[in-house]
């Protein structure tokens, strides 16, 4: 699904360039889970950005679901995120003049998806995070947990190939990060792929595969034994 | 330009909008003033206008006054200071001459300039007036409302030399009670009695003749005073397109030659030119016309302006929630047509409520002003003005969105969705 071969990328700081990505390789299959682990400075978050589109690489390729992603102007790279990648975040990021329900379908809607077609997606997948009830409520009115369980619905709408989590359990406790967690491994066992930066083990344990990055580099890439989160449930 | 119809477009800007409601109505207050000011503003100044017209709607707009004085140079072998007095013939000679004179009217009169009224009685009352000797061609000049069933003086009256008058309205005041019809009861005027034929009615705005003028045939007065062929004035209208200031230049020439008086003589003649002061007091509504009209746009302007400043500073807010809008798939174009149809669609509104609003106070202006004494009428903007506001408020909304927008574009999803 994913291929990363040689991936460089440095950051230009006035006079001095910051090397962040030294030489990635780096395969995804359909249907992984994979946990992205390295402390701050390590590069996950800009590997993260660079495989959302949301970033350029320096050197190396990045093909997604076998089209080469390079050189993207700002337009086609809307495309491709809005077809290929559902993205969720650290800080929710739903947009707080909205209920829901249209945050779920805010990704349909640039998909040009009819109005009605939107809003029963929307409430499906809102149903399917367990919040079919709240789906009229505006994110103020929800808790962290339920607002990134609608980021995961929202995440989810598009149907893409790749969902990217970017620290989802950052802004959680531990017992809310284990209920997103719990959805998310659900989400994996129907198929989907996911890739989730994350810096706390437990939350990597949960994956099926931890890639581990230190100073820009892979130093460690290993399958893992899942641990399910509906045990602390 | 699909975008534009699409139901799910106006969706999404409508949402944007109407859920900042503070920005949303801060940012309509600014446009609103602007385009209620130009309406305000130039309805007033089409009220004037409207004003003016109908004050000099009585009177033949491009008429002058003119009469003799005495000469102030000697000439010909006349000296200084010689009186001059206007004769019949000289209007036939004038009408003759001047084709640029499309009527002219000579009067002599009793009881103004300085001369003793005329003592009118009837039975127990009785009142001083002036009195003047017209011919039926003055109500070309000066329209006379004449009520009740009366008429004016016709051409019958001035062939047959008839003792008939017309009173004003005060002088009717003065000389009836309230009931009675005064229309073919006989007054004692001086020492003549004469048949009441007519009231005129002050006319409302400019006119020549006050309400205690009293009008009889040009030849009763002749023969009443033995007046001969002498005249106190002459009314002209010229036609409604030549230059007023010219003919009556060309009167006072033609004038002097017939009278022989030194043409450089400023002082033999004299006029009044009502042409000069209506077309200097329509200059004046006209600049206040054109006043308005750049006081309104650029407050209209100022009001764009600062539709662009709180779109802008509210992209800079909603970096955040633009950032997510491109992640989730909308593209650079996208988040610029939101933008910017925000902007147009605020402007719009605004302008709308703006118009509806200047409407409603024109509205509340023409009904305090309808019944008090001041030359305003009907304040109203022509519909080109208000769709050319309208043009202008949408091409400028489309301009100055596009500052903001162009800022929301060049921000990069990346730094838009970094964590603060």
């Amino acid at each position: 699904m994913i291929e990363i071969k040689d991936l460089h990328k440095s950051y230009k700081m006035g006079k001095n360039s910051l090397h962040v990505l030294k030489g990635i390789n780096f395969n995804v299959e359909e249907g992984e889970l994979v946990a992205i682990m390295g402390s701050s400075g390590s590069g996950k978050s800009t590997l993260l950005n660079i495989l959302g589109m949301l970033d350029e690489l320096d050197e190396g390729s990045y093909t997604l679901d076998g089209v080469a992603i390079k050189n993207l102007n700002e337009t086609k790279a809307a495309q491709y995120r809005n077809k290929f990648l559902g993205f969720i975040f650290q800080s929710f990021n739903l947009i707080n003049y909205k209920s829901a329900a249209e945050n779920v379908a805010l990704p349909l809607y640039y998909q040009k998806v009819a109005r009605k077609e939107r809003q029963e997606k929307a409430l499906k997948y809102l149903t399917q995070v367990g919040l079919k009830e709240w789906a009229g409520h505006l994110p103020s009115e929800l808790s962290g947990g339920q607002k990134q369980r609608v980021a995961i619905a929202r995440a989810m709408a598009a149907e893409p190939k790749v969902l990217l989590a970017d620290e989802p359990t950052g802004a959680l406790d531990s017992k809310t990060s284990y209920e997103v967690m719990d959805l998310i491994q659900k989400i994996n066992d129907q198929g989907n792929t996911i890739l989730i930066v994350t810096h706390e083990p437990d939350i990597a344990d949960m994956c099926k595969r931890i890639v581990h990055l230190k100073d820009g580099v892979i130093i460690e890439d290993k399958k893992i034994e899942q641990v399910r989160a509906s045990k602390y449930v | 330009m699909g975008f534009l119809f699409d139901r799910n477009t106006w969706q999404e800007i409508f949402g944007s909008i109407s859920k900042n409601r503070t920005r949303t109505i801060i940012t309509i207050i600014g446009v609103l003033w602007g385009i209620f000011i130009y309406i305000a503003l130039s309805g007033a100044a089409k009220g004037l206008d409207n004003g003016f017209d109908k004050v000099f709607k009585t009177v033949a707009i491009n008429s002058m006054f003119v009469w003799a004085q005495s000469t102030s140079m000697p000439y010909d072998g006349f000296k200084t200071g010689r009186p001059l007095q206007l004769k019949l013939e000289d209007v036939q000679t004038i009408q003759n001459r001047i084709p640029e004179v499309q009527y002219i009217a000579p009067r002599i009169t009793q009881g103004n300039f300085g001369s003793e009224p005329v003592y009118t009685v009837r039975g127990q009352k009785y009142g001083s007036y002036v009195l003047n000797g017209d011919y039926p061609i003055y109500t070309k000049i000066s329209t006379k409302k004449i009520y009740d069933g009366g008429r004016f003086i016709n051409q019958e009256d001035i062939e047959q030399s008839r003792k008939v008058i017309v009173i004003g309205e005060r002088v009717e005041q003065e000389l009836y009670t309230k009931d009675e019809d005064p229309v073919g009861t006989w007054i004692r005027v001086g020492s003549v009695y004469f048949q009441v034929i007519g009231v005129h009615k002050l006319a409302q705005g400019v006119s020549f003749d006050s309400d205690t003028a009293m009008f009889i045939p040009f030849t009763t007065y002749q023969k009443l005073y033995n007046s001969g062929d002498n005249i106190g004035y002459m009314c002209i209208a010229a036609y409604d397109n030549v230059d007023v200031v010219q003919v009556e230049k060309d009167i006072k020439t033609l004038l002097k030659n017939i009278h022989r008086v030194d043409p450089e003589d400023e002082r033999a003649f004299g006029s009044f030119n009502l042409g000069e002061v209506f077309s200097k007091t329509m200059g004046f509504a006209d600049g206040l016309t054109f006043m308005s009209l750049v006081v309104g746009i650029a407050t209209i302007l100022a009001g764009v302006i600062g539709i662009g400043n709180i779109l802008l500073i509210s992209v800079k807010e909603r970096t955040k929630e633009l950032g997510v809008r491109r992640a989730l798939g909308a593209t650079p174009a996208e988040v610029r047509n939101q933008i910017v149809m925000e902007s147009v669609f605020l402007t719009l509104i605004a302008g709308i409520l703006g118009i509806i609003l200047g409407a409603g106070v024109l509205a509340l202006i023409n009904s305090f002003t309808k019944d008090i004494d001041f030359p305003y009428t009907n304040p109203t903007v022509p519909i080109p003005y208000v769709i050319g506001a309208l043009v202008i408020m949408v091409v400028l909304g489309t301009l100055i969105g596009l500052i903001p927008a162009q800022r929301a574009v060049s921000i990069r999803p990346i730094e838009a969705l970094r964590e603060e």
